[in-house]
């Protein structure tokens, strides 16, 4: 069992947390593996696709993981970092029906969905039916764009959104690996800010 | 009438409904997310929610990539 760098306190507070990652692509695979490699005790991840080859250029699967389902591989990736997670996977796809079961018991969900029609949903969802819950998404974070027009917003009592709120994945150049994590440290770490109790972004 | 949208005095008609903001304002219904006072006012109810003078709306529209 590593040590954490935390301060007890905060890792015990980390250990006990249950942190929802909806969509294990660019985004979530990244913020799932941050919140693990931070500490967190209990994740829930959510996907309904299979890693491709073309994932690789942002997503964090190997060659190894083509043709495997997000949800498994990802799976794996995050038992290797921590071994003790209490991990909850759900190989299917998030509806306004099924959103709030699915991340029932999580401290925070993190909407890392790619289509804006599915985060406009879940958001919606998961704050107007579930009391209490916090949800952190991101939207905007396309291209090679500046790293510093990346910014976590309060944009809702309850509800943060990591990203420049603009660069449309339907436009302009493709998702990057560098400025997906750029986006995804923005959401895990907005993510272990709230479960530690601090809520300014 | 004037509303407070994401922390801006904007003026719209008397009447205006949540789903007319949305118009109004140039976004798609199914992007977006809106919170009126504090309360999330979801799509179905967006038709049939008259806005009043002086409320706080958060308007949230989405874009695609994750």
């Amino acid at each position: 069992m590593r040590q954490s760098p935390l301060p007890s306190d905060c890792a015990e507070r980390l250990a006990h947390a249950r942190i929802g990652v909806a969509g294990c692509g660019g985004m979530g695979s990244h913020v799932a593996t941050a919140l693990a490699r931070t500490g967190v005790g209990g994740i829930v991840i959510v996907d309904f696709d299979t890693v491709d080859g073309s994932n690789l250029f942002r997503q964090c699967y190997t060659p190894s993981h083509v043709g495997e389902k997000k949800t498994k591989a990802l799976s794996d990736i995050l038992l290797d970092i921590e071994p003790d997670l209490e991990l909850e996977a759900f190989d299917g796809e998030i509806t306004a029906e099924n959103a709030c079961r699915v991340f029932s018991g999580c401290d925070v969900v993190c909407e890392c969905l790619d289509r804006p029609e599915m985060k406009a949903m879940l958001v919606e969802s998961l704050l107007s039916v579930t009391p209490g819950s916090v949800v952190v998404s991101c939207s905007g974070m396309v291209g090679f764009g500046r790293s510093n027009s990346i910014s976590t917003n309060k944009r809702m009592s309850r509800l943060y959104v990591c990203g420049d709120e603009e660069s449309d994945a339907s436009e302009g150049p493709g998702l990057t690996a560098a400025r997906v994590m750029v986006c995804a440290g923005h959401v895990a770490n907005m993510a272990i800010r709230l479960v530690l109790g601090y809520d300014k972004p | 009438m004037i509303l407070e949208v994401n922390g801006e005095a904007t003026e719209v008609p008397e009447g205006t409904t949540a789903e007319d903001l949305v118009t109004l304002l140039g976004h798609r219904s199914d992007r977006v997310a809106i919170e009126i006072d504090g309360r999330v006012c979801p799509r179905h109810a967006r038709p049939t929610t008259a806005l009043m003078p002086g409320q706080h709306i958060e308007l949230v529209s989405f874009v695609g990539g994750g």
